[in-house]
């Protein structure tokens, strides 16, 4: 299949779908690699670069769309690229279908096939085409770096010659993925850091990067989010009051906060509000990494940055992937290259849209002239659920007796039904045989039964030793040879002499190696 | 007066041998249970020695010493690693050992009948003993003469072709004979014949030609199974062992043949079907099919097997910190446990947690690793089965594949077609690393590609597997 990259439109945009690096790979799954001139110069790769790694560059993008079969991009397209696509075509971006409506009727109207790298399930397996979190992971790096840049201090504390500077104090709200690598870069800047999520099992996420969480004495909700594909839910009125009463807390102190909180298909929760803001330092300043859906802070303006009335800065940018666009680029362009390695399952440059597929199903969002989205919940759970506190609750003491009951009941009907089968047929024999044959019978089968009774509790590794022993018993056929060998016929006498002699071999050689076998077995 | 100290002394030595097999369910318990097993015989022994039939005291004591002392010899010599043959080679004796002593008993019938009343009445013994029979006692009598000749036979063929197999002197690739079972069959039906014709006359002739039946089943059975089979091979025939043991008894008219052949065939018996149950195989195919059989085209592999050498793999073991080493048959032709057990004592002494994975069905016999690595002085605790390590690997830095093949082929799991589907494995292709101690780039005993040895988180380390641990020893510190 041939793959594209068009330059993306979007005013700002710096990132590209397709690298050097990542054209070598998808050579390597069969495909041919394409790219409209110029669509890598701004993050830092150059047309030549892309043609010593086999890519042919197409002069724009009406002759791009024309070439190949799949179209790779960053940004959701505009319109102008959803009237190039045609039918059969796959385009493979961010598309946001909940928010795109009119985007995705127009794009199901062209009959191409839409994968939507926002779509794709949180499954384990997804992991490496996980777009958004690859994605989130340097929104919130940068977050710290466009802090500090805004910001008048250091962000860790020294004593100097010169006096005493105190460390920054940051509060990241939202321990998402953006929010953790937040949390890991101020931490290792030097910041004492905050952090705080609606979720409580990710207080070990928070600690672990080094940051303290802030707790919030709340016990009615709580929330699980292994029930939203680890997501954030919304939160009842109650939880909001007694977390905005904990920010107000702690508004005066902090030097930086960013907030990344953000709810699957709704707008950001308003979360640090005006009189927050109203509280802080001069010079202090807000990172909303939401303010693309409308902002955590209520001053974000989005992109671009504002300064409050008492000087505190709130940064509301939309692009920070976009602002290292040479590591994004690279990263973004690696969860494509892992989505088209899930399409072509054959490495042979054959795509196979395999609408079975989890991954693929929930990615896509319109699919043979049909849009698909929303897809069906994936077989896979995301995360495994939150194991409730108490392990299975308490057998009282009558369902525990009825359980034993019902266990006996079944145990007695099954051995009453053994023996009574066998007791049968142990008659049966009976009623033929004479009385000297069933007295033998008898101790035959009581012995059978005895065995089976003993054997069931050697263990495995004695097995051997088992098999030693029981050979060496087996000799036991000694006693027959024995009886005969006073027959006055010399026929009888050699067969039994012999085999007196060969059952002495067995004996002696059985139970002495067995014995040297059990000697060995010892303790550490 | 000595009938009932017979029967006295013939209940002791009963109890003993329970006693002695029951007393396997520990390692400690294990080492007296073997001292009433050898009580056990010996009282069986004198018993029978003073009871009424027996004749020729000192021949008899004179060739059970003399046999004593060969297996006195054998077993002081026998090196570990060759334990599967002997036990094989043990079991042929007894197959004919009952052989002999069923044609001992038509021969001494045939005498008897020929005698006239009178000398009848004068004899004593076990041919007195023959010589009271009702008619219909006598026919029940040559059933069970003929099943114990039967079960011997094919007990001393398959015995003798397991120990080939085992020693490596037969080929272990499951053969068969144009005709297959149908062969198989065949001369079982002819023995059925027999056995009614020998039930009318009592003909020599029809007791010969079954032994010769009986004789080709115990060959073109065994030889019809494959290699990584012979663990239920070998305590199948233990089993039969038993059985003719218990069908010579009831001809003989001795309850303690009786009730040991029991003990034994149902122990046979019961081990078989665990370790069947271990490969999730039904015991019927085992005995019937060996390996073979397949349903569709095997999944084909991919990717190459990438050799590594000593110092790679010592590296690594240097730095993990948790190591699983899984033996097979491979380290038993080796030799390489002692190797193996001294790896395992540095790696210790560093405080590396070491352990191993036995697979029920590692080895040519069942429990086989477990005495391997007992002789080379490796605690019992740190050795543990499949069940209980399993779930482990996933968190194990390193693997150690020494000699092993089947037990850790994924296939098993991910390929429907593999002959040995749905056999639980080892699941070590989980762990971080794994490497693989093989001789070289062949399949291995069942013939059966292993997708393990092209995985990406394996190394191959090729040479012979003392060879090879022998030279990481020294790199570990």
């Amino acid at each position: 299949m041939k793959i594209g990259a068009p330059k993306e439109i979007f005013e700002g945009e710096s990132r590209v779908a397709m690298t050097p690096d990542s054209a070598v790979q998808l050579k390597k799954l069969g495909h041919e690699c394409f790219l409209q001139s110029g669509a890598g110069s701004a993050a830092g790769f150059s047309d030549a670069a892309y043609e010593a790694a086999g890519v042919t560059i197409v002069p724009d993008a009406a002759a791009l769309f024309g070439a190949v079969d799949i179209v790779v991009k960053v940004r959701p397209p505009v319109e102008s690229e959803v009237g190039l696509l045609k039918k059969g075509q796959t385009l493979i971006s961010f598309f946001y279908p909940a928010q795109n409506k009119d985007l995705l009727e127009a794009a199901k109207g062209t009959g191409a096939s839409v994968i939507a790298m926002d779509m794709v399930p949180r499954i384990s397996r997804a992991q490496k085409m996980d777009a958004l979190s690859s994605m989130a992971n340097i929104a919130g790096y940068r977050a710290v770096i466009e802090a500090g840049n805004n910001f008048g201090r250091f962000f860790t504390g020294q004593v100097t010659a010169a006096g005493k500077v105190p460390p920054a104090k940051v509060l990241v709200v939202g321990a998402g993925v953006a929010g953790l690598a937040a949390i890991g870069t101020s931490t290792s800047l030097g910041a004492i850091t905050y952090a705080f999520d609606v979720r409580p099992e990710v207080a070990e996420q928070i600690e672990s990067m080094g940051a303290e969480f802030v707790y919030l004495d709340f016990e009615d909700q709580v929330q699980d989010g292994a029930a939203t594909g680890g997501y954030a839910a919304p939160s009842s009125p109650e939880f909001r009051e007694a977390q905005l009463k904990k920010f107000r807390e702690l508004a005066p102190e902090m030097d930086i906060v960013i907030t990344t909180a953000l709810i699957p298909g709704r707008d950001a929760p308003k979360l640090w509000l005006a009189d927050m803001v109203a509280m802080m330092k001069p010079g202090s300043v807000v990172v909303d990494l939401a303010a693309e859906r409308g902002g955590n802070c209520d001053l974000t303006v989005p992109d671009q940055k504002v300064v409050s009335d008492n000087g505190v800065t709130v940064i509301g940018y939309t692009d920070f992937p976009s602002r290292m666009a040479a590591q994004s680029s690279t990263l973004y362009s690696n969860n494509i290259r892992h989505m088209m390695a899930d399409l072509t399952p054959g490495k042979d440059g054959v795509v196979v849209h395999n609408m079975e597929d989890d991954v693929i199903r929930g990615a896509t969002v319109t699919h043979e002239g049909a849009i698909t989205f929303p897809p069906p919940p994936p077989k896979v759970q995301a995360i495994a659920a939150a194991k409730p506190k108490e392990k299975a609750k308490e057998l009282t003491p009558e369902e525990k007796r009825a359980q034993e009951l019902a266990a006996f009941r079944k145990q007695t009907r099954d051995q009453v039904a053994l023996l009574a089968i066998s007791g049968g047929l142990l008659l049966a024999v009976g009623l033929v045989a004479p009385a000297s044959f069933m007295q033998h019978f008898i101790v035959f089968v009581l012995s059978v039964f005895v065995g089976f009774q003993v054997i069931w509790n050697v263990s495995h590794s004695l097995h051997t030793p088992l098999m030693a022993v029981t050979n060496a018993i087996s000799s036991i056929i000694i006693l027959g040879a024995l009886m005969q060998i006073g027959s006055g016929s010399f026929l009888v006498l050699v067969l039994a002499a012999l085999s007196v002699f060969m059952a002495g071999i067995n004996i002696f050689g059985g139970f002495m190696v067995t014995r040297r076998m059990l000697a060995m077995f010892q303790k550490s | 007066m000595e009938f009932g100290f017979t029967t006295a002394a013939y209940v002791v030595a009963a109890v003993l041998f329970i006693l002695s097999l029951g007393g396997l369910s520990g390692q400690e318990s294990a080492k007296r249970a073997v001292w009433y097993g050898i009580v056990g015989m010996a009282l069986a022994v004198a018993a029978t020695l003073v009871g009424p039939g027996a004749g020729l005291w000192w021949l008899s004591l004179l060739l059970i010493l003399g046999g004593g002392i060969i297996g006195w010899i054998v077993a002081k010599k026998v090196q570990m690693t060759e334990m599967p043959q002997l036990v094989a080679a043990m079991h042929s004796l007894v197959g004919l050992a009952a052989v002999f002593v069923g044609f001992g008993t038509h021969a001494e019938l045939a005498r008897v009948f020929a005698m006239d009343e009178a000398a009848r009445g004068a004899l004593t013994g076990f041919a007195g003993l023959l010589a009271h029979k009702s008619p219909v006692e006598v026919s029940i009598l040559r059933v069970e003469t003929f099943l114990g000749v039967f079960i011997g036979a094919v007990t001393f063929t398959g015995s003798v072709i397991a120990f080939g197999k085992l020693a490596g002197k037969v080929t272990s690739a499951a053969k068969k004979l144009p005709g297959g079972h149908a062969l198989n069959a065949g001369a079982a039906l002819i023995s059925i014949v027999l056995l009614v014709v020998y039930l009318q006359s009592g003909s020599t002739l029809a007791l010969i030609v079954m032994t010769l039946a009986a004789l080709f089943i115990g060959y073109h059975l065994i030889m019809g199974i494959g290699g990584a089979d012979m663990p239920v091979v070998v305590s199948m025939l233990n089993s039969y062992s038993g059985w003719a043991a218990a069908a010579i008894g009831f001809s003989l008219g001795n309850d303690l043949l009786i009730v040991v052949g029991a003990l034994v065939g149902s122990s046979g018996a019961i081990l078989s079907y665990i370790m069947c149950k271990a490969m999730n195989r039904s015991f019927v195919s085992v005995i019937l099919g060996g390996f073979g059989g397949t349903t569709g085209p095997a999944m084909e592999v991919t990717g190459e097997q990438i050799a590594i050498d000593a110092e790679g793999v010592a590296a690594a073991l240097n730095d993990a910190d948790s190591v699983i080493i899984v033996p097979g048959y491979g380290m038993a032709v080796a030799q390489a446990q002692q190797s193996v057990s001294e790896l395992t004592r540095k790696l210790r002494a560093k405080g590396k947690e070491v352990r191993f994975a036995i697979h029920p069905v590692a080895g040519r016999l069942p429990g086989h690793m477990n005495v391997l690595l007992a002789e080379a002085k490796v605690p019992y605790d740190i050795v543990l089965e499949m069940d209980e390590i399993n779930e482990d690997f996933p968190s194990t830095d390193v693997v150690i594949v020494i000699g092993s093949n089947d037990i850790v082929n994924p296939a098993a799991q991910e390929d429907p077609n593999s002959p040995i589907a749905g056999m639980p494995v080892l699941e070590v292709w989980k762990a971080k690393q794994v490497f693989v101690s093989k001789r070289g780039q062949g399949t291995g005993y069942s013939g059966i590609e292993n997708p393990l040895f092209y995985k990406d988180n394996t190394r191959m380390f090729y040479g012979d597997a003392k060879k090879s641990v022998d030279q990481l020893l020294p790199m570990i510190d």
